[in-house]
């Protein structure tokens, strides 16, 4: 087992947000500690990724508390997020599919040489973090646009690891993805793990979330609906909870046919 | 070595990799998929990633090169003055007035928005200098700065209110346009025309030559060596870092190319009065913005912001900040290319910067290869974009065409290019590369 700190990385206390008449989120609660995978599961529309861009900074929370390495932080702006080492990879990628991969992963970090982009430097490290991550793409110094969905997905995951990130989350990250490049994308899960980072992976895939995850957290309605250990808790319970039933969709598909059928 | 130095600092290295980073040479060749764009060694493989560009729809400028080619062999047919020293010498100086301005509309281009009120703007900023010189008596230096103040205010405040308050830029611009040609009226008042100095800093912006001629080939001389020593720098500074570098049969051929072009402007300009003021300042403004969008992270906020505004939100990327100052550059760049153009007619009048200016100055922008869907363009398309503009006037004029044809002609073939740009969009779609 991963040794497990005390102190939670980042703490969620009570967060609401709400969209006009939509209330994404109500009162929600989450805890990730550093060397921890935590999968956040829930039907569509459950408020996930809204979670994720509220710890993100791009949406402000309306009410509760974030607390960070055990202090309570202010998450206004996406700069805020980032310099406390929180590092995200969006449902919806946002990448510049103008710029060149090298210019997407430094894209408002670039590094400099007396004032001026030093390009030959981000290219060399591009390619090593590539190497690094088994990462392969046609040439680091085409735009984005020529990428496929899956290789724009690893560049957002490269794009995360830049800048040793304490907390990495991964909205959806193997959903485009081949069965090669998620079976990566899990390794360098596991590998984040490892090396202490603490992660939120975000998967409608069970299988993924049993093969690489310690806790699921399950929100329903913008609401929690239970912290599940792995190890110790069966897949339909999981399940269970995501619907919000003690039946699941084998059972219900059997109720709706049994009513068709009458 | 001490590239591999700093490897460790900053990248989010997984555990399992080695503390000595793999040497570059190797990280090179495994990033890359090796079914793709390995493009072969030397000169051949040079001019084989060319076919494939043009083929791919990469074209870059080379729609326009062709087509100011057969302007320039249209006209000759028709006049043989066009291509004579006088003519070209003076096309060059008159395009650095709606090519500052394009220069401008450059940076709100890559924004994939607009700026309408450039020509007003311009307008103002020669009305402002002739009031403050010749009515006031201001020195000419401090009016200078201050009429180009001016277009920076003016642009500040469009900026503002678009990226601020959400107002679409179009709009913003529109209400600039009507409001500031208001105010050039209003401040030129009932003299309706003001005549400037025949002599004078303001004078010389569109009347000195550099009649030396070693001026001329020296600037072209500098200008290729400099060209040349910080291409091989930068490939060796590559190939050091183990990333893809140019050959230097690539290097020496563009070298030549360069060369080839400048010397024989050079001697264009010596054959007559010499080099201009006007297209040296031009020049310098095109190498200074083309360093600034591609060689540094402002430039690059602009490139990201009209690739995609919600990657460059979640980059950090102050948007206000970004917008507000392109609008800024535009009416800084509006209002020097209003100087140029009072400066060649030595007066500021109740016409300047309306008309076709506005028109001119995007189109010079667009047929120079700017993309109006932002993203994607150089400074240098400016030049390209108003040399074919001011070409086609030129040309037409010596034909003795009127005006209203030469309009005409003027938007064919803006539309034209716009044609081009969409076709290539579209095989850029169709080989991947959109
Ligand atoms: N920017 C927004 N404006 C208004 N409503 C929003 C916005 N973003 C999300 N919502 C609403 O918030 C709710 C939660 O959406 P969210 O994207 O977080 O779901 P999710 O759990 O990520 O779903 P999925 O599994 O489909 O990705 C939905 O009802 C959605 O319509
Ligand atoms: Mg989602």
């Amino acid at each position: 087992m991963v040794h497990v700190s005390a102190t939670p990385v980042l703490a969620l206390r009570g967060v609401s947000k709400r969209f006009g008449a939509v209330q994404a989120l109500t009162d929600v609660e989450l805890e990730v500690h550093a060397g921890e995978v935590v999968a956040l599961v829930g039907d569509n529309g459950a408020g996930k990724s809204t979670l994720v861009k509220t710890i993100a900074g791009v949406h402000p929370i309306d009410d509760g508390v974030i607390e960070w390495e055990g202090k309570a932080v202010q998450i206004g702006k996406p700069n805020d997020a980032q310099t406390l080492g929180i590092a995200t990879v969006y449902q919806d990628l946002a990448l510049c599919d103008n710029i060149d991969v090298v210019g997407n992963l430094y894209l408002g970090r670039e590094l400099k040489k007396r004032g001026v982009l030093d390009e030959v430097e981000m290219e060399r490290r591009s390619r090593e973090l590539l190497t690094t991550l088994s990462i392969r793409i046609p040439s680091v110094r085409i735009p984005i646009a020529s990428l496929s969905g899956g290789q724009r997905q690893t560049v957002a995951i490269a794009r995360s690891m830049l800048g040793e990130p304490k907390l990495v989350i991964l909205d959806e990250p193997t959903a485009a993805l081949g069965v090669e490049q998620t079976a990566q994308v899990l390794d360098l899960v596991e590998r984040l793990r490892q090396r202490g980072h603490a992660v939120v992976l975000i998967s409608h895939n069970m299988a993924d979330v049993k093969a690489v995850a310690d806790k699921v957290a399950v929100l329903r309605l913008g609401r929690n609906n239970g912290v599940f250990d792995v190890k110790t808790t069966s897949q339909e319970e999981i399940i269970s909870a995501i619907t919000g039933a003690t039946d699941n969709a084998v059972t219900r598909r059997a109720a709706r046919n049994a009513e068709v059928q009458k | 070595m001490s590239t591999d130095k700093t490897s460790s600092t900053d990248l989010g290295k997984p555990a399992t990799a080695p503390v000595d980073a793999p040497p570059a040479a190797d990280a090179a060749s495994a990033a890359v998929d090796p079914r793709l764009l390995v493009r072969e060694q030397g000169f051949g493989g040079y001019l084989g990633e060319l076919k494939r560009k043009v083929r791919a729809g990469e074209l870059g400028a080379l729609p326009v090169i062709v087509g100011l080619i057969i302007i320039c062999i249209v006209f000759q047919s028709l006049n043989s003055n066009f291509l004579t020293a006088g003519n070209l010498s003076d096309i060059s100086v008159a395009m650095v007035g709606t090519g500052m301005i394009a220069v401008g509309i450059v940076f709100v281009l890559l924004l994939g928005e607009i700026d309408l009120s450039v020509g007003s703007v311009s307008g103002v900023a020669g009305a402002s200098f002739a009031v403050l010189s010749v009515l006031h008596g201001t020195p000419e230096w401090l009016a200078l700065i201050l009429a180009i103040l001016t277009g920076a205010v003016a642009g500040t405040i469009h900026g503002f209110i678009f990226a601020r308050i959400g107002v679409p830029a179009f709009a913003v611009t529109l209400a600039g346009l009507l409001f500031w040609n208001g105010f050039m009226l209003k401040i030129l008042g009932d003299n309706g025309t003001i005549n400037t100095n025949g002599s004078g800093v303001f004078y010389n912006l569109s009347n000195y030559f550099f009649s030396d001629i070693a001026v001329a080939y020296g600037a072209a001389l500098v200008a290729v060596a400099v060209y040349f020593l910080s291409a091989f720098f930068d490939s060796r500074r590559r190939e050091a870092a183990g990333v893809p570098s140019r050959p230097l049969s690539e290097i020496v051929l563009r070298t030549v190319l360069l060369a080839v072009v400048a010397f024989a402007v050079a001697f264009m300009f010596n054959q007559n009065k010499g080099l201009p003021l006007a297209v040296v300042i031009f020049l310098a403004v095109l190498i200074l913005t083309d360093f600034v969008l591609r060689r540094t992270s402002y430039g690059r906020m602009i490139f990201a912001l009209g690739g995609s505004v919600e990657a460059s939100r979640r980059a950090g990327i102050n948007i206000v900040m970004v917008r507000t100052s392109v609008y800024a550059i535009s009416g800084t760049f509006a209002a020097v290319g209003g100087l140029f153009l009072a400066s060649k007619i030595s007066a500021a009048n109740q016409g300047a910067g309306s008309g076709d200016l506005l028109m001119n100055a995007i189109a010079a922008a667009v047929i120079g290869g700017t993309s109006l869907f932002g993203g994607r363009g150089r400074t240098w398309n400016a030049l390209l974009g108003v040399l074919v503009i001011t070409s086609i006037q030129y040309g037409l004029a010596l034909e003795g065409v009127a005006a209203a044809i030469q309009q005409m002609i003027t938007g064919g073939v803006l539309l034209i290019t716009v044609i081009i740009d969409a076709i290539t969009r579209k095989t850029q779609k169709s080989a991947g590369r959109a």
